[in-house]
């Protein structure tokens, strides 16, 4: 007896002691030093509430905030309509659909940083060519203005996740049994109701991971707002991530960097824990 | 017949969307191959002739060779460790049906929900203090951000491993240490696969944290990519090759073993 509970130990503890020291201890570490005036090494004294009541009044914070809400809002819904799509279109009956099908995933494997130089060299100066040439205004100086800049982030990561959301979708699609949608052309049922009655319910697990995955995704992004605006014009497009990288480790006010990071965590923990919950009673309901 | 066309149409459509989709690249690789001003004269035009200066001045200015090294060193060293230790939690966790252990992998699953920004702050000052800030400590980070999904997948997967297998073994008068890597683990393999797949494609691609952790001397691709093209702004024609040659190794990554990477990185989303 004794012997299985200290192998038992022996197969846990390494992974125990990594995730005591690169996770939970930094966790309750920053949520300590957000409280005091920590300068990344030692702290001096408690100012309470003092970072926390700073932040609101923090207009970069407040704007990348909005930002950031948006533009997972936005990324979201286009992710998921464009992935559904393809996945609808690569397990039809093209001849085509596998090389499609390498071809909408490939994006995901590489890295944020270098997808974004890509699409900053597309923005910059191809479609500046494009527009030179066609006289579309609306090509001209993308990046260079705080709409532009938002609407590159979001094709960005459209293009380089939306592979990766058609994967998950095709795993669904896949696991609608044959016989359904045969039973129902029998019955004469058009193209429209076997997909609101028979595919749309049944891929509706689907939904749950993507959704989940993509919010929690796009929240988060660093990378590709890092290599495609840098958050500019004038800090328009910093995002969360990018306003609580600099606030530490650019401008090195660690502690009141770490207040914003503890909000950060509490809005992606509500984020994810609401859309699980919702999502499961709504499958449930169907 | 109008069946026919419908599917015509959508054949036509779905190549016209692959063309758009694969066209980023398309762009990057004819201009890579530009002088600057064939650049500016005609961005979507081939190349005029095949100039592989570019290359030569990208190659050598990201060093590649060596951050090439030191991001596979890094990549292949996590993920060793992390399959092993995973496994190993993953299999204790799953054999251990104790309220203790299912409180353990609820700790891990719950863990991650932690976004990497809420703790990066105060991790990198933990190991700067002791002086990890070094490719070992980097390495133990990511096993600590690693482990959460990984011991997930395994525990998932030991549901279909019978217990059988373990008494006989006990049997004949295997430890704990033999029934595990003898019989155990070999039985994981299509999950290791998986958790090898994923995590190669995260801390091959990730930036941030190895930015963080990492001095100049022992920098990533990613990083060395990041200061190469500060360098290099407006300079399109040696930022694009130095972009080609980065990406190379995960195109030939993912067509030799593209087959597994999808499975992998469904399995890793649907479970």
């Amino acid at each position: 007896m004794r012997n299985k509970e200290l192998s038992f130990w022996l197969f846990i503890t390494p992974v125990i002691l990594s995730l005591s020291l690169v996770v939970i201890l930094p966790v309750v570490m920053g949520f300590f030093f957000s409280f005091t005036d920590w300068n990344g090494l030692t702290f001096n004294q408690f100012i309470g509430l003092g970072h926390y009541r700073r932040l609101l009044e923090d207009s970069q914070f407040r704007q990348s905030l909005e930002f950031t809400f948006i533009f997972a809002f936005v990324s979201v819904i286009v992710l998921n309509i464009i992935g559904l799509s393809l996945a609808l279109l690569v397990t039809s009956k093209l001849k085509s659909r596998n090389l499609l099908r390498t071809v909408f995933f490939m994006p995901n494997l590489i890295g944020g940083l270098i997808l974004g130089f890509i699409w900053q060299f597309i923005f910059v100066r191809v479609f500046a060519a494009m527009g030179n040439f066609t006289g579309i205004e609306g090509l001209l100086g993308w990046l260079s203005t705080p709409a532009t800049g938002f609407w590159g982030l979001v094709i960005l990561t459209v293009w380089q996740q939306a592979g990766y959301i058609m994967i998950i979708y095709i795993a669904y699609l896949q696991g609608i049994p044959k016989e359904l949608i045969e039973s129902a052309n029998i019955d004469g049922a058009t193209p429209f109701q076997k997909f609101r009655y028979i595919t749309f319910p049944l891929i509706a697990p689907g939904f749950t991971v993507s959704m989940f995955l993509t919010l929690s995704s796009s929240f988060k992004i660093y990378d590709q707002n890092l290599s495609l605006t840098g958050g500019g014009p004038y800090n328009s497009t910093q995002m969360v991530a990018m306003n609580i990288v600099d606030t530490a480790f650019a401008s090195n006010q660690m502690a009141y960097g770490q207040s914003k990071a503890v909000v950060f965590f509490i809005i992606v923990a509500i984020f994810s824990l609401s859309q699980v919950y919702y999502n499961k009673k709504r499958e449930v309901d169907l | 017949m109008k069946k026919n066309r419908k599917y015509l149409v959508l054949e036509i459509i779905g190549v016209l969307l692959g063309l758009v989709w694969i066209s980023p690249f398309y762009l990057m690789l004819v201009n890579s191959f530009k002088a600057p001003r064939d650049i500016f004269a005609n961005v979507l035009d081939l190349p005029s002739q095949l100039n592989f200066d570019n290359y030569v001045t990208a190659f050598n200015d990201l060093n590649f060779i060596r951050s090439f090294f030191n991001s596979l060193l890094i990549t292949l060293a996590s993920v060793a460790i992390i399959i092993l230790f995973s496994s190993m939690a993953g299999y204790a966790l799953a054999r251990n049906k104790s309220k203790l252990s299912g409180a353990i992998l609820l700790m891990f699953v719950a863990a991650m929900l932690i976004p990497f920004q809420s703790v990066m702050i105060p991790l990198t000052s933990n190991f700067g203090q002791v002086g990890m800030l070094n490719r070992v400590g980097l390495i133990f980070m990511y096993l600590g951000f690693g482990s959460s999904l990984a011991i997930f997948l395994y525990h998932g997967a030991m549901t279909r491993v019978s217990i059988s297998l373990d008494e006989a073994a006990i049997i004949d008068g295997a430890n704990k240490f033999q029934i595990f890597f003898r019989i155990i683990f070999p039985l994981l393999s299509p999950i290791s696969v998986t958790v090898a797949i994923l995590n190669v494609i995260w801390i091959w691609n990730d930036y941030l944290l190895p930015s963080l952790v990492l001095s100049r001397r022992n920098e990533t691709i990613p990083i060395r990519m990041f200061y190469f093209f500060g360098q290099y702004t407006r300079q399109w024609h040696l930022a694009l090759a130095g972009l080609t040659i980065a990406i190379l190794p995960v195109i030939i990554f993912y067509f030799s073993a593209q087959k597994s990477i999808v499975e992998g990185v469904t399995d890793g989303a649907v479970k």
